[in-house]
């Protein structure tokens, strides 16, 4: 039973890149982070101010990063986007990891036919890429954040209750488990107060990991309109809006919020990666 | 796999189900319609039966080929989907191509040279990994089509095969480059895992030149870590093309999802999902039949029970 | 230069190299020094195995046997800083080009290797892998190669549908047959054998043993026998060389170096070792660790555990000097005198 997060394959053991890399990814989940929650005071312009005179001119001191075709400042937009891309993830990652160790743990401690119907379960999910899940859903309910958020979590939760499950699993078989047991504390008492504690950093690493993933996937639903109403400013929503702008010969409105977009999952990703890395060598 | 089938389709048929309001005024998407057109539409999709046997009647549909019929195409979705099927796949399949050469290319050589190289591929694939293909599909869309001009920007174009592939150029790379990144970082790691082993150095000691020592013993082992992969690349795949069609407007299922789901064609959508759901579990099947040909450790069905 | 006390004549082989005249391997004044360390891991060895002879290599983990052995095939690890010559059949290997290296490796020297279930490719079948060194070389032809496995599979007492098998169908004894085999596909003058019954069932380890007897016999190779155990040292060798911390402490004569020891690690390793025929009682355990390689050695190596050590053994490192009247046998102490007699009673 191993102990590691499941990572992605393929993430496993990004060590090489260095930590210049490292920091400058910490920096950068700082700043997104900081643009997020301090967007209202920072904005120069209302983000939906259509200002159609000045369609897709190019950086000025009233618009240091440009306006995009309809007119709207980018910076504002890019912005007040940071809030909305960053919070979809965020839930994802919250509603996973907390649903992940309620399943993983209890199928892990109670085992037997609980554990087959879990894991069963598990195994559907798995089946089901997680952006279809978050379509299936939308085109039954309609646009708005909440639908992909709660699909995309049900699809990750697999992720976080299967690395729970083998943890809690290990966990259990240590001695002192059973010294609780016999001196009468209840499971749950031993699962809050040791057990979850042990297996946490292994588990919040994992979630880390996710987060980009999150914030890939529900960039793309706002991509295709599905995710986050079509006004509220989205970074995935941008990216669709500057396709456009590139076919006119503009690239400016398209290139910043991919550049933002890429820029802040590799920075989560490098982030997670060497936090779980880190765990994994302390468990060792 | 055939239970996980059936659970599948019963979620992908039932979530029509959870939606709010009756399925009736669900089909309508909105559209006010006389009591006559309701009872039309209540007979045509048999609403009135139970659930359960509408499930069943549905599934036997699907077995014998019928998906139903799409509300805003009014014409069957099978014969849509087989209008549109070989553009994706014609379009994964250049994909995949370019996930695999590339791929494994790039993991051997990082793994191979290590240093400089290693260092340069793992950032490189770094940020393949941290690319969505959307964004890398409006990125090449404005730099090989607008700008060069070497590519079309979108469509499948008029042609015959030729002009379908050179259309789908774009749309392929953008759909692989994700993939190459974590194709190459589990190449590189599975043949830096094969290259501690010992019959490694046993090889080396018997005057093995070190070429044949990579090719024979290190990629060759790494094989199998590699072909477990499989599914979810072909899934990725799968998933992204909705974007990347979407981006490039290429008539595939991909795109078909996107627009019957912005329109609620639901019968569309059930179909689409229904046949993304079974490729990726058949492409898991294969790789859990070709394991045992790639390592000889590995029998029948002992995945599934060491996973 | 001492040459082997039974030189037994090698019989000539068809694809024998050419230089089959001195001995199978001659090792003069080997240091290597490691990336990180305080000083050599190996520091001035000399070691011969003749053609046709069995050596031992004895010593505990980390003394540095394997690594010897390994720099017969100029099996370094990454980093290590080697002076001296190490020749085998006469070509020094440390100092050949790619090309001749693979050209020693795949005929005139081969290793048996510890576990047979970590030296052989899982995912390749047997018969790959005894025709690899020679085919990819250019030793041999297909044909040939198989031919010959089939023959040599026959001598280790397995027959030629083993061939086809993967290594994971066949037993560990019947694996470690197949790296005997395999190891002999060259026609070797030189075998080394790193420990090549450590990692199988007594049963078989008593096999092994008698076949690459059988198999030093019939083929002429000379042998390097690296082990922990002395009794199967002494079983089977003409000599013996035992190694401390990187350094030869003692060497001769199988016979005579455990009936007299001249060194008191050799002394003290078997007074540790239990017998069936001695006397019942406590074992000696040597006392003490040996000696970090991060801490530099201006002195001897066993001079923290040694019950002889005078001053003199902390501040300059003993020579190898030979036992009066027995010039074969030498030992690296500088109290090799007043070891003698002692020892024989401490047994």
């Amino acid at each position: 039973m191993t102990a590691v997060p499941i990572r992605r394959p393929g993430l496993a053991r990004i060590r090489a890149a260095g930590s210049p890399l490292h920091l400058a990814c910490l920096a950068f989940v700082a700043l997104v982070t900081l643009a997020a929650l301090l967007a209202p005071w920072l904005i120069p312009h209302d983000p939906n101010t259509v200002d159609l005179a000045d369609a897709l001119a190019a950086p000025s001191a009233a618009h240091p990063l440009g306006v995009d075709a309809a007119g709207r400042d980018t910076l504002s937009r890019l912005l007040l986007g940071a809030r909305t891309s960053l919070l979809g993830p965020l839930g994802v990652v919250a509603f996973s990891t907390v649903a992940g160790i309620a399943i993983g743990t209890a199928a892990a401690w109670r085992g037997g036919r609980l554990d087959s119907v879990l894991s069963r379960s598990t195994e559907l999910v798995f089946a089901f890429p997680g952006m279809l899940l978050a379509i299936l859903v939308v085109s039954v309910h309609g646009e708005g954040l909440l639908a992909p958020v709660l699909a995309l979590a049900v699809a990750y939760t697999p992720y976080v209750s299967r690395l729970t499950r083998s943890l809690v699993l290990a966990e259990r078989a240590r001695p002192y488990v059973s010294a609780h047991r016999v001196q009468g504390h209840s499971a749950l008492q031993i699962c809050r107060r040791h057990v979850l504690p042990n297996i946490a950093p292994v588990v919040l690493a994992q979630s880390a990991i996710n987060f980009g993933y999150a914030l890939m996937d529900l960039a793309g639903l706002s991509f295709l309109g599905l995710g986050v109403p079509a006004l509220t400013p989205d970074w995935g929503r941008m990216v669709f809006d500057g396709q456009t702008a590139i076919q006119h010969g503009y690239p400016l409105s398209a290139i910043l919020p991919c550049a933002v977009v890429v820029l802040t999952v590799v920075a989560f990703n490098v982030v997670g990666e060497r936090w779980a890395d880190r765990v994994a060598r302390r468990d060792r | 796999m055939a239970a996980t089938l059936l659970v599948a389709s019963f979620v992908v048929f039932g979530a029509l189900y959870l939606a709010p309001g009756n399925p009736a005024s669900f089909l309508l998407a909105g559209r006010s319609a006389s009591p006559e057109a309701l009872a039309a539409i209540n007979a045509q999709y048999h609403l009135d039966d139970p659930f359960l046997v509408r499930y069943l009647r549905w599934l036997g549909d699907v077995l014998h080929g019928d998906f139903g019929r799409s509300i805003t195409y009014r014409t069957d979705v099978s014969r849509l989907l087989a209008d549109r099927l070989p553009t994706t796949l014609v379009l994964i399949a250049m994909s995949l191509v370019v996930v695999v050469a590339v791929g494994l290319l790039l993991g051997r050589i990082a793994a191979v040279r290590g240093g400089a190289t290693d260092s340069a591929i793992l950032v490189t694939t770094t940020f393949a990994v941290g690319t969505p293909s959307f964004v890398a599909a409006v990125l090449l869309q404005g730099v090989f089509a607008v700008d060069l001009g070497w590519f079309p920007s979108s469509g499948t174009g008029e042609g015959g095969f030729g002009d379908l592939v050179r259309h789908l150029v774009l749309p392929s790379v953008a759909l692989a480059l994700y993939l190459i990144g974590m194709l190459a970082r589990v190449t590189r790691s599975a043949m830096l895992e094969a290259l501690d082993s010992e019959h490694v150095t046993v090889a080396r000691s018997r005057g093995v030149p070190e070429r044949q020592v990579v090719r024979r013993h290190v990629f060759r082992n790494s094989l199998g870590t590699v072909l477990t992969t499989g599914g979810l690349i072909v899934s990725t795949l799968l998933v992204c093309t909705i974007l990347v069609e979407t981006a490039f407007s290429v008539g595939g299922i991909g795109q078909l999802l996107e627009l019957s789901t912005t329109t609620k064609d639901f019968p569309t959508v059930q179909a689409i999902s229904l046949i993304i759901v079974a490729l990726f579990m058949t492409v898991n099947l294969l790789v859990d039949l070709a394991l045992p040909l790639v390592d000889p450790r590995v029998t029948l069905g002992s995945r599934r029970a060491a996973a | 230069m001492r040459t082997p006390n039974t030189p037994t004549p090698n019989p000539p082989t068809p694809n024998a190299p050419a230089a089959t005249a001195g001995p199978a391997l001659d090792v003069r004044g080997l240091r290597i020094t490691l990336p990180g360390t305080a000083r050599p891991v190996l520091d001035g060895v000399d070691l011969t195995v003749g053609a046709g002879e069995t050596v031992a290599l004895v010593g505990e983990s980390g003394s540095g046997k394997s690594l010897t052995s390994r720099s017969a095939l100029r099996l370094l690890p990454p980093g290590a800083v080697v002076e001296g010559v190490v020749r085998v059949a006469g070509r020094d290997v440390l100092t050949l080009d790619p090309a001749a290296l693979r050209a020693v490796r795949s005929t005139a020297a081969a290793m048996v290797f510890q576990d047979p279930r970590a030296a052989v490719n899982p995912l390749r079948r047997i018969g790959d892998f005894l025709t690899e060194g020679v085919t990819l070389t250019g030793t041999m032809g297909r044909n040939e190669a198989t031919a010959r496995a089939g023959e040599l599979l026959r001598a280790v007492g397995l027959d030629a549908s083993v061939l086809r098998k993967y290594p994971g169908q066949v037993s560990g004894g019947m694996l470690q047959r197949v790296v005997i085999a395999a190891a002999l596909m060259g026609d070797p003058v030189l075998l080394l054998a790193d420990e090549p019954t450590t990692a199988l069932d007594v049963t078989s380890q008593a096999e092994v043993i008698a076949l690459l007897a059988a198999l030093r016999e019939r083929f002429g190779t000379g042998l390097l026998f690296v082990t922990h155990d002395l009794d199967l040292a002494a079983a089977i060798s003409d000599r013996v060389y035992v190694m401390y911390a990187g350094r030869i402490a003692e060497t001769g004569p199988a016979e005579e170096l455990f009936a007299r020891p001249r060194h008191p690690y050799t002394a003290a390793l078997l007074a540790s070792t239990p017998r069936m025929d001695g006397p019942r009682g406590r074992l000696a355990a040597i006392a003490g660790m040996p000696p970090d390689l991060r801490v530099e050695l201006p002195g001897c190596a066993f001079a923290a555990r040694c019950p002889l050590a005078t001053e003199v053994c902390d501040r300059e490192a003993p020579r190898p000097a030979a036992a009066p009247g027995r010039p074969e046998h030498r030992a690296a102490c500088h109290h090799s005198d007043r070891l003698e007699g002692s020892a024989v009673d401490a047994r």
